[in-house]
């Protein structure tokens, strides 16, 4: 069954249709595309998915439960995670630290305990710490626990920031543009990390790509986003090659 | 790795309580052995007070990450509110020190409350408009509280805006409150001993909660606030709680300086704007989040314009150029890249990029 | 006739603090900083009209030259040796560089003339003017004001919009960085930004001592902080927005100075205040900022 429902989710910027009745679906443990031109609305459906916007109409159904209206913080306590196109890292925190905060609803301790070191503070404190490095593992970034988030290399930036956000135990990762900025080596490393993460937890996983090798290699499913419509939609292979979407990335 | 990292910050507030001790320590030594003038002896409580108003602030601008000029004011209210109760009850709680130390909550309290009514409008606001409403909302604490007269009879409190006639009191009357004469005959419960603990509390408190679940989530919402409601981070309730504790701390600052006198006035050189911003300067030439420097700008800076005293006339203009400078010499890009360039060539310039 | 009277007074009083937040809002607009010392920078244009027109016994125009010449030199002096080096640093160092600057000025006056306050000979001497049979009377010094207010805000919209050096400042304001593509001297004219702020606040400062003629070191402070209020009130940045808050603020003063409470009356203004950022949080003509995700 669909664990992401969406239908003709719409949207406009003072009389501009940004989105215009997109619908998707997403089956479990699938990895997704989302692909098309620059300005194409693939920024602003993720804002519609985790609440940044407020639709003009349509629906998200995460699981079969109902998300259309909730704020951002509701939506991501439901299951959804994202990254950011331009990096959003907490800059003067710690990798670890940037990490613990993803796991801050998951792992409580009153700010009384917090304050008094109370034992539960410590118990609970250790167990995010054991959580934190598990996930900087996969990344690859566990040497580097220490260091500012914002003396991390770019492309390990982006990595922390899908660690981050799985660290959330979200049932849906959005990633927009991992790879941007990234070299053909790194790609590769991250076209691996993404597929791990999606066996290891069993993740769904909606990406935004430009980087049509990433795309080809991992998504078994796209959809084509242009001026806001979708273009096409189907098996990645098939839609690469539909005549239409070569056109909108080419031109007439 | 990990064991590493807590030893560092461990080490690091270690030394910040060790300051404060030794320095304590060293303070009491030199009044044992009279080598401490009556005028210094009188700023010490103060001091203390300055630095638990640095440390509160600093809780709010270092960690995070708005600025509030209002802070006298909930200094104020801390103070008013305990030395209300000290007064009030001065014969029914004849043991000072249960009686200082109810007043401490009901100053810490009241402040914290304050601190959420006004947080509750404004934290929604950025920036300068922040620092300009919290500023406002300061000016209207003393405001309120120069024309407030509460005065207690054998029927209850009396309450007015206008004078002390309009109370209405029996003859048995006592005014608590007299308007801008504020409050007389406080009792004088605290003393540089207390104010030492009281900033160590304050430290405690601060540098807890700073390594914390919640200090991570206040710090999130600094650093990014877009990214922090992503993960789930509830803006309004952390910056809330930063900003109601933040209030707390002051209100206990206010609390010691109310005890330290037997008169308490609303006046702006006690509880004006400009308190406020000397708070501010404190924290920011203490370094923004820097909880041991803000301890040292405190008292530095309250000590500067006494230790000028012998160029009498001209130490305040002093100071104006010393800060000024102070400022280009430590915030200017020009200047921290000539400090570099110096740094370099003493081969000191290896940066860690280990997180502090 | 009462009410007309107090309207008339609140008008006054905002001119002069619209005169003082024109500046403040300028400096804001196009250094992107709290330029807290702009109030004192009042209390020195009072002194120097008080000792060229007290102490030397010359002409009062000469007066009001010398005091906005001083003051103009001294607005672009300030930036040069102090914001300038800030230029690049954070908000917050510029902000305590100002509040330095502010320290220094009143304790430059404290120096030179003493705590003791100092009795303003008013500059205007124009007899009082009785309307509807004396029951309204509206002073001199009054009517010079609000006419002096509203010329300078007709001037200045002039100059901004008609002149180069104008067209300049909105440039520098909205992008600094464009500004200095398209070839425009981006220092000379955060210069002359200074110099016509700091130009206005002598004028405020002559206008206010007249009307209200004591002068001490401190006489600037809180006329200066209320007139930040009245930019931030109009939507700081905006030269229309701080001429509307500015008059809107005395006239909240002198009302509930009149009607309320005289010691309640800054309260209520920083209360409304308040109450109008709760509703529109960045002023009455401020424009919004959103962030893009």
């Amino acid at each position: 069954m669909a664990i992401l429902e969406v239908n003709n989710l719409s949207i406009s910027f003072g009389g501009l249709m940004a989105v215009n009745d997109f619908g998707l679906n997403i089956e479990e443990g699938q990895l997704y595309g989302l692909i098309g031109p620059n300005g194409a609305g693939k920024t602003t459906v993720f804002n519609l998915l985790t609440g940044v916007y407020k639709p003009d109409q349509g629906r998200v159904i995460l699981d079969g439960k109902e998300l259309t209206g909730k704020n951002t913080i509701e939506i991501n306590q439901e299951g959804i995670a994202r990254t950011f196109q331009n990096i959003r890292l907490f800059s003067q925190l710690s990798v670890l630290d940037n990490v613990k905060v993803g796991l801050h609803n998951d792992y409580t301790y009153s700010t009384i305990e917090g304050i008094l070191r109370l034992p539960r503070y410590k118990k609970t404190e250790k167990l995010m710490t054991e959580r934190a490095m598990e996930l900087l593992e996969v990344f690859g970034l566990a040497d580097e626990a220490e260091y500012l988030a914002s003396n991390l290399p770019y492309g390990k930036q982006r990595k922390l920031e899908m660690a981050r956000a799985l660290a959330t135990n979200p049932k849906l990762l959005l990633l927009d543009e991992p790879a941007a900025g990234m070299n053909p080596n790194e790609t590769a490393e991250l076209m691996e990390n993404i597929k791990f993460v999606r066996d290891k937890f069993k993740m769904t996983i909606l990406l935004i790509e430009h980087d049509m090798k990433l795309v080809a290699g991992i998504c078994e499913k796209l959809t084509v986003l242009n001026f806001g419509k979708v273009l096409a939609e189907g098996e990645t292979s098939a839609v690469l090659h539909d005549p239409k979407v070569i056109t909108a990335y080419l031109g007439e | 790795m990990r064991d590493k990292k807590l030893n560092k910050t461990f080490k690091n507030n270690l030394i910040t309580y060790l300051i404060v001790i030794i320095s304590y320590a060293l303070v009491q030594a030199m009044i044992l052995s009279g080598n401490l003038s009556s005028l210094m002896q009188g700023l010490l409580v103060p001091i203390c007070t300055y630095v638990i108003m640095a440390l509160a602030l600093n809780l709010v601008v270092g960690v995070l990450g708005e600025l509030s000029l209002g802070h006298a004011g909930f200094m104020c209210v801390g103070a008013f509110s305990s030395a209300f109760f000290s007064k009030l009850t001065l014969e029914a709680i004849p043991n000072a020190g249960l009686r200082f130390f109810l007043a401490l909550l009901i100053g810490a309290v009241c402040a914290a409350i304050f601190g959420i009514i006004i947080g509750i409008p404004v934290l929604r606001l950025k920036g300068d408009y922040l620092a300009i409403v919290t500023l406002a909302f300061g000016e209207i604490i003393k405001n309120f509280i120069n024309v407030m007269y509460v005065g207690k009879d054998s029927n209850g409190f009396h309450f007015s805006i206008k004078d002390v006639a309009s109370l209405n009191m029996e003859d048995d009357g006592l005014v608590i409150i007299n308007g801008a004469q504020g409050i007389t005959g406080t009792p004088t419960d605290s003393n540089f001993t207390i104010g030492v603990l009281l900033i160590l509390f304050t430290l405690f408190v601060v540098l807890n909660l700073t390594n914390s679940r919640t200090g991570r989530a206040i710090m999130s919402i600094r650093d990014n606030r877009i990214a922090a409601e992503s993960v789930g981070i509830n803006i309004t309730k952390y910056k809330l709680m930063a900003f109601a504790i933040s209030a707390g701390l002051a209100g206990i600052g206010g609390v010691l300086y109310a005890h330290n006198l037997s008169t308490l006035t609303a006046l702006p050189k006690n509880f004006g704007y400009n308190m406020s911003i000397m708070f501010l300067v404190f924290v920011v030439l203490g370094g923004i989040g820097n909880m041991r420097g803000s301890i040292i700008a405190a008292v530095v800076l309250t000590l500067l314009p006494e230790l000028l005293r012998g160029l009498s006339d001209y130490r305040m203009l002093i100071y104006a150029v010393v800060l000024i400078a102070m400022m280009i010499f430590t915030s200017a890009p020009s200047m921290i890249e000539y400090r570099e360039k110096i740094m370099a060539k003493f081969g000191k310039n290896k940066v860690s990029k280990e997180a502090e | 006739m009462g009410f007309i009277s107090y309207l008339i007074d609140g008008i006054s009083l905002g001119s002069v603090y619209a005169l003082i937040a024109l500046g403040y809002t300028m400096v804001y607009g196009i250094a992107k900083m709290l330029n807290f010392a702009h109030g004192d920078v009042i209390m020195i244009g009072g002194y120097t009209v008080y000792t060229i027109v007290s102490t030397m016994g010359l002409s009062p125009w000469l007066g009001m030259a010398a005091s906005v010449v001083v003051c103009t030199v001294l607005g672009v002096a300030v930036e040069k040796i102090a914001y300038k080096p800030l230029r690049m640093a954070s908000p917050l160092a510029v902000l305590i560089t100002a509040i330095g600057v502010s320290y220094f000025l009143q304790n430059m006056g404290l120096l030179i003339f003493t705590a003791s306050p100092k009795a303003f000979t008013s500059v205007v001497s124009i007899s009082n003017i009785k309307l509807a049979d004396g029951a309204l009377n509206i002073s001199g010094v009054t009517l010079v004001t609000i006419i002096t207010c509203i010329i300078i805000m007709i001037a200045l919209m002039f100059f901004i919009k008609k002149t180069k050096a104008g067209r300049a400042m909105v440039a520098v304001s909205e992008d600094k960085g464009a500004a200095l593509l398209m070839g425009i001297d981006v220092n000379s004219t955060i210069s002359l930004t200074f110099a016509i702020g700091s130009g206005l606040a002598a004028v405020a400062g002559f206008l206010l001592c007249s009307a209200y003629p004591t002068l001490t070191p401190y006489t600037g402070a809180m006329p200066g902080i209320k007139a930040f209020v009245a930019a931030v009130f109009g939507g700081i940045g905006s030269i229309p927005g701080a001429f509307i808050g500015g008059i809107l603020l005395g006239i909240i003063e002198i009302l509930s100075k009149a009607y309320i409470s005289s010691q309640l009356s800054d309260a209520i203004v920083f209360l409304v205040l308040i109450l109008v950022l709760l509703i529109k949080p960045t002023g009455i003509l401020g424009k919004e900022i959103h962030e893009k995700v």
